[in-house]
């Protein structure tokens, strides 16, 4: 792999070369002996679980933090000085997942963010600012007003400026850190598309996802970090998907996945869930006349693009908003509408989108945020009990296989994964009726996805009727059932696992199907 | 790939369309800043009911003179706010530094010291005590890291026990004319505090919007990550605000001096409420980042139009805080009817 390496080099010169680095951050060896190289025009992908060392090699990258060992390189250039932000700055840009655009300014701003326009005597000239972004956006092939506040940005054209703000600079080294976390699908296509013009251009990309598929989609090579170590470097064309995650997890991770759900496909007589004629007016994906059922051990996945009304369904089922009109029921009996204890104390149970806001305390310890749930019952006249509160946190931790160091650890010092656990535990703590899960694996690993799905899968067992809201195809797997939304409608339902990827796309992106799908049953009238 | 809505529409009658964005972000921006206009109309509109001697030139450029004062210090806080840090010590700055420098310079019968030091030195003296506070402020709050909160409020409180302290609690009298010069003289029949301050108001705006340090500031108040990405030195940038800002409380202080030809052992008590008051209606935003000098001067000019029609309507003297405070609270809920989306 090494020899081929220098092959490549030959051709495109590189834009970008670790050689050898090592790091270490107290005892944790964070990297070793990691050698990278990307080429101009090239999409490099790196993989690998969290904490196998891909932040640390970022930040090696960008000039935060200086290798023990081993050199960067950029082109024929050698890595300035940590102190030279500026010189790094021209070198190689990172887009992280936290936004580094300012909401208060408009984009041509933050495009020159502290950047002059010749000699100015520190006056900013809003004319030549203005039309100079418009020509890097032109240039570029992006379309975005430059006048434009950026906190009326999305999620995707906030991205666009960051990486006009490094192309702006001379940066032809660009470093993306999940790009795709929180895009719909089309976006994501759109930043595909934006990437090949990119490479066409001669920039390289160091492509970080946990997205196996993007990397097949987008990327030439693939490097996988696992402990620190690089295990894998190869073009992506060589590579078999489950070599990759082979390479990253160290050994094939366990499914139990279609036989599991085919066994379960049958219906109920009596729905758990009932949601009828639904209608919610908002601004964040309005819903249309939705109804339908989750029965008790079953689970189904509620699938669309962002905007399309799935993540509001899933708000009001938990009385997050309130809905117009329509009626929801739990075991045949209809819930008050748009209050939230309401509908727990029934026994709804929830997995919130964004959990850093709404899904767990981060000073409190592990322990504590498990059972904040229930925490009435493990009290009498208001005072905890300690012993009953660690042992139904320490069932839940084995359970569900949280790495921590304590009960009492603080959940912010978790890993992602290990948060997103706690977050489910939660919900599952309560053993409730209906379990609401909205995208519950966006941003961790293989391996926590893995066992995420298997406790969701396994309290669906259990006789907890789960509507899982996700534009994850891989969490789609557990799933029973599948109902599709366009636009705020239900436009489609498939009964039969295992689910055809192409059609199930197509769908979700309102295209009609291509041919008679073998999931196919029903294409308007979902419900009964 | 199949549908590109973002980028393929390159050839369309860009100019057009960009021109009318542009208007309408203009538009909506000044809608922002300027939302509390309709209010100050109101106002005008209730003062000249209230008393006939409201709407005229002599009561205005009284009001002017009452409040230019109170500017200074919210142009001072502003600035600070931006930033995303905030200082409650301004207002013992505006009383603690012209004290000393009073003290210093007014002979024992005047509650002075009795060193009877020439005037201009106890205008350099004032001066220095901004710059004093402010650096400490400064370095502490931002260097080190202590909470801004609590560490400019037991600043305040010190430098309001100095100021009460080193006059035993009684009031300085007889300030040289130099030293009253600012608070007290006419230029083209308008105090001399009021073009002060109106020039205050128009740098900072300027500065804010033209300057490459003012950009910062925005940036820094905004996002700190993306500023410091982006090469700005955060730090440098908001201990000199803390600077500039004190040295403003400071010399705020002094025309409030030469205005009340004294300086009182509670000079500057409970300023602090009125700056954030004007800030936060003018549509500042606490978390930093956003907000405009326009909008702090139109807070500034709707306090003091409301104790100025408070005064003359001829209420209780007992009930004017009560109604003072009613009035920002419903002023508050209207600003942001009006204007959405702010603190």
């Amino acid at each position: 792999m090494e020899a081929e390496n220098g092959g490549l080099s030959t051709r495109r010169p590189s834009v970008g070369t670790a050689q050898g680095v090592w790091k270490a951050f107290g005892e944790t060896q964070a990297l070793r002996d990691v050698s990278l190289d990307i080429g101009a025009g090239e999409c490099h992908a790196l993989v690998g679980r969290n904490g196998a060392g891909k932040s640390t090699l970022v930040a090696i990258f960008t000039g935060l933090i200086r290798p023990d060992r081993g050199a960067v390189n950029f082109g024929a250039q050698a890595a300035p000085g940590l102190a030279d932000r500026a010189a790094w700055q021209r070198l190689v840009a990172c887009v992280y997942q936290k936004s580094m655009v300012v909401p208060g300014l408009t984009v041509a701003e933050n495009v020159f963010l502290n950047r002059t326009m010749g000699k100015d005597h520190g006056i900013v000239n809003w004319r030549a600012l203005r039309s100079r972004a418009r020509q890097v956006m032109l240039e570029w092939g992006f379309d975005l007003d430059v006048n434009q506040l950026a906190q009326q940005l999305s999620v995707e054209q906030r991205q666009i400026v960051e990486i006009a703000r490094a192309l702006s600079v001379g940066a032809r080294f660009l470093i993306l850190d999940e790009p795709t976390a929180s895009l719909e699908k089309a976006a994501i296509e759109r930043l595909f598309e934006r990437i090949r013009r990119l490479k066409e251009s001669g920039v390289g990309i160091l492509y970080i996802s946990h997205h196996l598929e993007e990397i097949y989609e987008v990327c030439d090579r693939v490097t996988v970090l696992r402990d620190g170590e690089r295990v894998l470097n190869a073009p992506v064309s060589e590579i078999k998907q489950d070599r990759l995650v082979e390479a990253m997890v160290g050994a094939v991770p366990q499914k139990m996945t279609e036989i599991a759900a085919a066994s379960r496909t049958s219906m109920p007589e009596q729905p758990r869930l009932e949601i009828v004629h639904l209608h919610v007016e908002g601004a964040s994906g309005p819903v249309q006349d939705v109804s339908f059922t989750v029965g008790a051990g079953e689970c189904v996945g509620l699938v669309g693009l962002r905007g399309s009304g799935i993540a509001t369904v899933a708000d009001a089922v938990v009385g997050l908003v309130k809905p117009t009109a329509g009626e929801i029921r739990l075991e045949g009996k209809s819930i008050q509408a748009g209050r939230v204890d309401a509908t727990l104390r029934a026994g709804i149970a929830y997995v919130p989108e964004d959990r850093h806001a709404r899904g767990f305390v981060p000073y409190l310890g592990v322990g504590e945020n498990l059972t904040l749930s229930i925490i009435d019952r493990l009290s009498k006249r208001g005072i905890v009990s300690r012993s009953d509160r660690e042992q139904v946190a320490t069932a839940l931790v084995e359970q569900l296989d949280i790495v921590a160091s304590s009960l009492e650890q603080h959940v912010g010092q978790l890993s992602g994964g290990n948060q997103q656990k706690v977050v489910v535990g939660r919900a599952l703590a309560r053993q409730p009726a209906v379990l609401v899960a909205v995208t519950p694996t966006v941003g961790v690993d293989v391996a926590a996805k893995e066992s995420l799905l298997n406790v969701i899968s396994a309290a669906c067992a259990d006789g907890t009727a789960v509507l899982l809201v996700s534009d994850d195809l891989e969490d789609l797997r557990i799933c029973t059932r599948l109902l599709v939304m366009v636009k705020g409608k239900l436009v489609r339902e498939y009964r039969k696992p295992p689910w055809n990827r192409h059609e199930l796309i197509a769908a979700v992106e309102g295209l009609e199907p291509t041919s008679e799908g073998e999931g196919t049953e029903s294409r308007r009238g979902v419900s009964q | 790939m199949s549908k590109s809505t973002v980028e393929q529409p390159v050839e369309r009658p860009e100019q057009i369309v960009a021109a009318r964005r542009n208007s309408r972000y203009i538009v909506a921006g000044w809608i922002r800043e300027l939302a509390l206009l309709p209010v100050i109309v109101l106002l005008l509109i209730v003062g000249s009911f209230v008393n006939p001697a409201f709407f005229t030139a002599n009561n205005f450029i009284n009001v002017a003179q009452e409040s230019a004062a109170l500017g200074a210090v919210v142009v001072a806080e502003t600035l600070i706010l931006l930033t995303g840090k905030f200082d409650l010590s301004l207002q013992s700055t505006y009383g603690l530094a012209p004290m000393l420098g009073a003290w210093l310079i007014v002979s024992k019968e005047g509650q002075g010291l009795g060193t009877n030091w020439n005037p201009f030195i106890g205008i350099a003296v004032v001066l220095l005590v901004g710059l004093v506070v402010g650096t400490i402020n400064g370095f502490l709050v931002i260097k080190l890291g202590f909470n801004a909160f609590i560490f400019t409020l037991a600043m305040l409180i010190l430098l309001a026990g100095i100021q009460v302290g080193i006059v035993s609690g009684r009031t300085i009298y007889f300030l040289p004319a130099e030293f009253t010069y600012l608070g007290s003289q006419y230029f083209l029949g308008i105090p001399v505090s009021v073009w002060i301050t109106g020039a205050i108001f128009l740098l900072a705006s300027l500065f804010l919007r033209y300057h490459r340090v003012g950009r910062a500031i925005y940036a820094i108040g905004g996002n700190v990550e993306a500023a410091r990405a982006a090469g700005i030195r955060v730090d440098r940038i908001r201990i000199g605000v803390f600077i500039v800002a004190s040295l403003m409380a400071a010399l705020a202080g002094l025309m409030t001096a030469g205005q009340v030809v004294a300086v009182t052992a509670s000079q500057g008590n409970n300023l602090i409420f009125s700056v954030f008051a004007a800030a936060v209606i003018g549509g500042i935003s606490l978390d930093g980042g956003r907000g405009r000098m326009v909008g702090a001067l139109t807070g500034v000019i709707l306090l003091a139009l409301v104790q100025n029609i408070l005064i003359l309507s001829q209420i209780q003297t007992f009930w004017i805080d009560a109604a003072n405070g009613l009035i920002i609270l419903i002023a508050l809920a209207l600003a942001r009817l009006i204007g959405s989306e702010r603190a």
